[in-house]
């Protein structure tokens, strides 16, 4: 596993090469590889500096993510990234933070953090890998399996309505919500491009095939596989009659709406909004701060506080 | 010492915090004690000063002066007045036992008279600060000092508020309570000691302007009773200096996002009491297996669960030192007085920092409330840089060296061809994960040689008494104050007895068996249960460390601090 890239001269370009690292783990045939696949040629477009790139995440099977990107990076605990890398976002500005995991470290033990990482908006990318099943501990109930999906911890078929992430982030507050396939590289790649450049908390769904426990789950959205990828057509504000079918990103309820539609659903940009980050509230918060005080020096700002005390 | 016996929400702490700030300003020592009860509005509460003009060590057991609001303070507390001592009561709510005559009674009509003074709206709200001037009178405190700290208190708020409360004070200064009680008393003047300025807070506020001495601009918290004061002080205080602090959804999300800002690159801290830590241990693990450096706040209280969330205790020690899955070392210090919260709050951060590793800070609830009066930091000297350090490292540069101590590359640092991730999974130098049993090894003892390498530095404590005697009293934390007191009073009545302090409690000092060799009998005093075996939680450590059976243990467990003469009791009836 400790197989360290071989010494080449300092990339100025950010080629796959360069963003490469471990061999990934995963099972062959996993959908997450193209998910990988297509982070990397996003990277490539994009040309970020390679210093200013961090790849975080929790555990789970996708949480593996970081090992496999050559960038800056953190692999945290079960259920706890999103907290994790709301610090890097708040603390560093100079940073993209890309957060990467599964439906059972966003949905379940992660579910509070999601929702008040939406709610707050903080400035960040987080792509979640559903593959309706708990995959790293050998098929257990996800919260996104469906019911009648037989686990090794619902021998019989599950039985608890699932979480509906679309629904769920559209409720949270969550500001770039989209919905992608694994199969899809070219959708995959526009989705992470759009929710990169998107000033907030923008999240990305991709369906993503566990081949080991949960083999076609997705088929019914694969073209490939006699599916139908049901593409969300948005608005394009040309006045003409058939814009008034498309669907307003804006619209929330329109989205809630979409989001409603029985699987395999729709793909695409459920929803967006510009609603101010926390990062911008707080640094005005601070500016203002600094501001009132002149910008005084650590020592004599500390001074002042304790000469108030004498 | 003064004790202020009325209700929580009758404002006694303010007008008791009004008497530190003074005797601070007029360089006396000072030593606050409150107690608060965990309803949320309402309940008995007292507030004790104590001020002398020598050293002083505890908030004492004993009160010369007893105010007493209410007929259930009067009961409460007469036991803790002094025989000869003075009580002063309002006459609209107490009847004291006037046949005691251990005591001098002084009645008063405090709730008339505060609403009389102020006029309707008020009510009797304010008769703190009437009382205030009362006792200003009783004692010939400085009026001029009192009224500008009366002042200061409310400057902001509406010129009404601040005008009543000089009204009331002035009423309360003015009432002839010479008429009822003959004696005036006075302190003695203090001699100015050093040429630095006393500053008076609590130590919350020590702990908190401690942190950002130590260079800390990151945090994250969650409410919790005794530590919330820490968060709002971080919280307005930390934009100041361009930095942030963040109330989180949950203990678990607070110490994440902190472990984000310390993964940045900008040394962050966390904290909680007891039960808050409980939440936040998993990913304290991963900051001892990634080696991020992270400073903890644990404001203890007594538990377990919900426990005594208003009283004091010291039973979180082994949480702070063990309270983690598989081995995961850290760093354990615990601040002995108000003063040192703010320099123990430095000396974490820089530990933190040079040793890449998680440090608790351990306070009690009596530290985070009392008010004392210390001299003033030189702020120049003590505090540390903030500063962002991106420098890339040089080529050899490794995440994980085995063979030095970590040190932490944030993201943003440029690093040539390979970028590091930074894991809890068991890693080889470059942070792959590994199952390699010999790596695992390594790693381990890496991960705690760097601890022992801290203990190096760590100075051995100095022994207040002789260096050899009958009786050696340890402590740690908030107990420090009463011992000294115990041994002091016990030695000037020609006891052998001598205390030992420890501000380290994980590594421990070096040197100690050399100590421990020069007496008869060493007894650990804390503030916790005796435990199956009959000693309390740092005694059964340092009986492990040191395999000593002249160590003994002086427990308790009733939520309230320790009196002077509970540990001179205790340690005698031992022999």
């Amino acid at each position: 596993m400790s197989t360290e890239t071989l010494p080449s001269p300092a990339p100025d370009k950010l080629t796959k090469k360069a963003l490469t690292a471990d061999h990934p783990t995963w099972c062959p045939g996993c959908g997450d590889f193209a998910v990988l696949a297509a982070f990397y040629k996003m990277l490539e477009k994009r040309q970020l500096p390679h210093e200013n790139i961090v790849t975080l995440a929790g555990i789970g099977c996708s949480s593996r993510f970081p090992y496999f990107v050559n960038t800056h990076g953190a692999h945290f605990i079960h259920g706890r990234a999103v907290p994790l890398a709301s610090g890097v976002s708040l603390s560093r500005p100079d940073l993209h933070v890309f957060l990467f995991g599964g439906d059972g470290d966003g949905f379940s033990i992660g579910g509070n953090h999601l929702e008040h990482g939406a709610r707050k908006n903080i400035n960040l990318t987080y792509v979640i890998m559903d593959n309706f099943v708990y995959g790293l501990t050998k098929k257990q109930t996800s919260p996104t399996s469906p019911i009648g999906y037989k686990s090794k911890t619902d021998p019989t078929g599950a039985i608890d309505q699932p979480v509906n992430p679309m629904k769920k982030l559209i409720s949270a507050g969550a500001t770039f919500i989209a919905r992608t396939h694994s199969t899809q590289i070219n959708h995959m790649i526009t989705m992470m491009e759009r929710a990169m450049d998107h000033p907030g908390f923008s999240v990305i769904e991709v369906l993503s095939e566990c081949v080991e426990f949960y083999p076609g789950a997705f088929d019914a959205a694969n073209p490939r596989k006699g599916g139908a990828l049901k593409l969300i057509e948005e608005k394009k504000y040309d006045n003409t009659p058939e814009d008034d079918a498309r669907h307003d990103i804006t619209d929330e309820l329109a989205a809630y709406k979409l989001a409603n539609d029985p699987f395999p659903g729709w793909f695409g940009v459920f929803y967006q909004n510009d609603r101010p980050t926390k990062n911008a509230l707080e640094k005005k918060w601070i500016d203002t701060t600094r501001a009132k005080f002149g910008g005084a020096g650590d020592v004599d700002m500390l001074q002042k506080t304790f000469d108030r005390m004498k | 010492m003064i004790r202020l016996a009325g209700n929580s929400q009758d404002g006694i702490q303010s007008a008791g915090a009004f008497l530190a700030r003074l005797a601070g300003r007029s360089a006396q020592e000072v030593m606050t004690y409150m107690t608060i009860p965990s309803t949320i509005s309402g309940g008995p509460s007292i507030f004790q000063v104590r001020i002398g003009s020598g050293e002083v060590l505890s908030s004492g057991d004993e009160a010369d002066f007893l105010v007493a609001f209410y007929q259930h303070s009067y009961q409460d507390h007469i036991g803790f007045l002094k025989e000869g001592g003075v009580l002063l009561y309002d006459s609209d709510n107490v009847q004291p036992n006037l046949d005691d005559k251990r005591f001098v009674y002084v009645g008063i009509p405090i709730t008339g008279l505060t609403v009389e003074a102020l006029g309707g709206t008020a009510k009797d709200k304010g008769k703190n600060i009437f009382v205030l001037g009362l006792i200003a009178k009783v004692f010939d405190l400085d009026t001029e000092k009192l009224t500008n700290l009366i002042r200061e208190r409310f400057a902001g708020k509406s010129d009404d508020i601040a005008n009543t409360a000089l009204m009331a004070f002035q009423a309360g200064y003015a009432y002839p309570v010479g008429n009822v009680l003959t004696k005036l008393y006075q302190f003695e003047p203090a001699e100015k000691t050093g040429d630095r300025a006393q500053v008076t807070m609590d130590g919350n506020q020590a702990l908190a302007y401690g942190l950002i001495a130590g260079g800390v601009r990151y945090g994250a918290g969650y409410p919790i009773t005794p530590w919330s004061s820490v968060m709002e002080i971080l919280r307005s205080e930390l934009p100041k200096y361009g930095g942030l602090f963040v109330q989180c959804e949950d203990e678990l999300g607070a110490v994440s996002m902190a472990l984000g800002f310390s993964y940045s690159g900008h040394l962050a801290i966390t904290g909680s009491a007891g039960p808050g830590i409980s939440l936040k241990t998993e990913a304290i693990g991963w900051a001892s297996m990634a080696e991020i450096p992270l400073i903890i706040v644990n404001v203890q209280r007594g538990g377990p669960s919900t426990g005594l969330p208003t009283n004091v205790e010291q039973s979180d020690l082994y949480q702070a030192i063990f309270g983690g899955h598989g081995d995961s070392p850290r760093v354990v210090l615990a601040p002995a007085t108000v003063e040192d919260c703010f320099y123990t709050a430095i000396e974490a951060a820089r530990l933190a920092r040079k040793y890449s590793t998680p440090v608790f800070i351990l306070s009690d609830s009596s530290l985070a409330t009392r008010i004392e009066a210390f001299h003033e930091p030189n702020l120049r000297e003590v505090m540390l840089d903030a500063k962002l350090d991106l420098t890339p490292p040089s080529a050899s540069f490794k995440p994980y060296p085995l063979d030095h101590v970590t040190r932490h590359a944030p993201p943003g640092t440029k690093l040539g061809e390979k970028y590091p991730v930074v894991t809890g999974l068991e890693h080889d130098e470059w942070g792959h994960p590994t199952g390699s049993p010999k790596l695992h090894m390594s790693m381990t003892a890496k991960r705690r040689r760097k601890l022992q390498l801290l203990g190096e530095e760590i100075p051995t404590p100095k022994i207040y008494g002789e260096r050899k005697g009958d009786v050696l009293l340890i402590g740690w934390g908030s107990t420090y104050g009463p011992i000294h007191e115990a041994v002091k009073l016990a030695r000037e009545k020609g006891d052998s007895i001598s205390a030992l302090h420890l501000r380290h409690l994980n590594p421990l000092p070096n040197g100690l068996e050399q100590i421990f060799a020069g007496f008869q009998r060493i007894v650990v005093v804390e503030m916790n249960d005796e435990g199956l075996y009959g000693y309390g939680q740092l005694a059964t450590i340092l009986r492990a460390r040191y395999c000593d059976p002249k160590i003994s243990s002086l427990t308790k467990t009733d939520g309230l601090t320790f009196r002077v003469k509970e540990i001179l009791d205790g340690v005698l009836t031992q022999k």
